[in-house]
């Protein structure tokens, strides 16, 4: 019998789970704050859902509904990609060690 | 574009992804895991453009939708001032949780172009996922708007509270699953709608009770909120980057509201129940006026400081708010100069969000290495001269250690107290988030210095 692709899907969420349980306590405690602008800027990976929903269009159906709803949605995921990225970027390059012999 | 080949960049731009968290761990390594990030956002963005292979009249509105919300973006990060940051988090997840609303909208309504089957007969897991993406999407929405709006302080920070409201949200809960389970059956657009609408309304009435304290808490589980929605959408679209990223985001999110409720000694569910930190709480005795305080200026505060040899910073959620981050870095670089050794203790829940007071000290210029977390410097109290409390109240309240009664029994404080002295500027006497009165104010070896907390500082520093 062959196994439905859903559980493949399943098995790399759910082991995804645990890389994140490791990875997020090893996160120090002063980064924290970082922590929270980039996982909200790696979830508007979502972006590539409305990329498919706004190129899914031709000439005649380009504004369709569904299009629609996939550029207003590209719109929002760039704001935070952008975003969040961006300020996770100024963010970490304030955090300085102590200048030594100065 | 194939699509193995498409499916193993995604599985990359997952992996980037994992590594751009894993930069965390320190802050040396944390600009390139960004990099990380950013290089596979690149890949997934770029992949899905080359599989999809429409390069017509869609694909020019697709890039002047990508660079509008982008420039818009870039130019919230470069404005934006670092003590909003609370506020920029929550916004940002508002937004994520309405496009995964839009997407699971756009892939409900065109089926074909997800290759989910045509519409009005949806493949029934796909369906299951979609409708579960959307509706943790709305919530995340509507629930990021109102800790949005409290943050703001455009709502009340404090509870708002009414009869029945549990049993409401039971049943709007209650709701959605069946309505799920309808759509299913009926394919009908209309249960779609409903679902989405209702899950709105629920991320509203979960959010309204969480007082402003609770905040960190709160922002955490909307985070991980997100990421769930992240994932049921990548359920969905059968896009693995968009699996690990939800599993990522969620986990991180829930592990995030877990050390917060520690940092607080409170449960989750007593959190997300909410009611906290209301004014009928006060367990604070009549006698209070009683009490003497002993309260001084800048000069006496001066004075104390120099004849120290170690000072010990705690910064609150009032630094935050005075935007005494400066004041305090230059008040401590004149400390320096006079050999007075200063280390700065940050409580787990200090401010509104996780790590909140370390971005502040970061902007100051505080060395990271001179900022240590609560189990680090705790120790430290007992040998140190002064305990300089800068806009932080319930986290140094002994009471949490002595008292069974008071509502904040239990939670881990700082122990100021063990202090030599202890220098608290604060606007007046008035109790902390949770409605308990601090015993602090009122000891021997505590001088209360009533200011605006940056004024307070600069005076300070003046006076050295």
């Amino acid at each position: 019998m062959e196994i439905d692709p859903f559980i493949f899907r399943l098995s790399i969420f759910i082991l995804s789970i645990f890389i994140g349980y490791y990875v997020v306590w090893s996160v120090t405690p002063s980064l924290h704050t970082p922590l929270m602008s980039v996982t909200n800027a790696i979830s508007s990976v979502i972006i590539v859902g409305a990329i498919i929903a706004g190129l899914s269009g031709n000439m005649n159906s380009i504004f369709g509904i569904s299009n629609i709803f996939g550029f207003l949605a590209i719109f929002l995921a760039a704001i935070n990609i952008f975003g969040g990225f961006l300020v996770t970027q100024r963010m970490l390059q304030m955090y300085k060690k102590k200048k030594k012999n100065k | 574009m194939s699509a193995n080949l498409s499916a193993t960049f995604y599985l990359i731009s997952g992996v980037l992804f994992i590594l751009a968290l894993r930069g965390l761990s320190s802050p040396e390594t944390s600009r390139r895991g960004n990099l990380f990030g950013i290089l596979g956002m690149l890949i997934a963005i770029t992949v899905t453009f080359l599989s999809v292979g429409n390069f017509s009249i869609g694909f020019s509105y697709v890039i002047v939708f990508l660079l509008a919300g982008g420039s818009i973006g870039a130019l919230i990060a470069y404005k934006i001032p670092m003590t909003v940051m609370p506020e920029l988090v929550a916004g940002f997840h508002s937004l994520v949780g309405l496009a995964a609303v839009f997407v699971a909208i756009s892939a409900f309504l065109n089926p074909e172009a997800f290759n989910l089957g045509v519409s009005g007969d949806i493949k029934l897991s796909s369906l299951i996922e979609m409708s579960i993406g959307a509706a943790i999407g709305a919530i995340t929405f509507s629930g990021s708007i109102i800790a949005f709006l409290k943050l703001r302080g455009i709502i009340s920070g404090s509870p708002i509270i009414f009869k029945g409201q549990h049993y409401i949200n039971l049943l709007l809960g209650i709701s959605i699953i069946v309505l799920i389970y309808y759509l299913c059956d009926k394919q009908s657009e209309n249960f779609f709608w409903t679902l989405i609408g209702i899950a709105f309304l629920l991320g509203f009435l979960l959010i309204i009770p969480i007082g402003g304290a609770d905040m960190p808490v709160v922002i955490s589980m909307l985070n991980s909120y997100s990421g769930w929605a992240a994932a049921g959408i990548g359920f969905t679209l059968e896009n693995s980057a968009l699996i690990i990223t939800g599993a990522l985001v969620g986990s991180s999110g829930a592990i995030l509201s877990y050390i917060m409720c520690k940092g607080m000694n409170r449960s989750f569910f007593s959190v997300i129940l909410g009611g906290f930190g209301g004014t009928d709480q006060t367990s604070s005795s009549k006698d209070k006026d009683k009490k003497p305080v002993k309260s001084g200026n800048a000069e006496d505060a001066a004075f104390l400081m120099k004849n120290a040899s170690s000072v010990i910073i705690v910064p609150g959620y009032g630094m935050a708010v005075a935007q005494a981050q400066h004041a305090v870095r230059e008040m401590v670089d004149t400390l320096k100069k006079n050999n007075i050794k200063v280390s700065y203790a940050i409580h787990p829940v200090a401010g509104r969000m996780p790590g909140h007071m370390n971005v502040l000290l970061a902007e100051a210029n505080v060395p990271y290495d001179e900022v240590f977390e609560l189990e680090e410097i705790n120790n430290d109290f007992a040998n140190a001269d002064i305990a300089f409390i800068i806009g932080a109240n319930d986290v140094t309240n002994p009471v949490a250690k002595t008292d069974p009664q008071s509502p904040i029994y239990g939670m881990p404080v700082l122990d100021v107290e063990k202090c030599k002295s202890i220098l608290f500027v604060k606007r007046s006497l008035s109790p902390g988030y949770a409605g308990v009165d601090n015993e602090l104010f009122y000891r021997d070896n505590t001088l209360m210095l009533f200011a605006d907390a940056k004024k307070m500082t600069e005076d300070i520093t003046k006076n050295l």
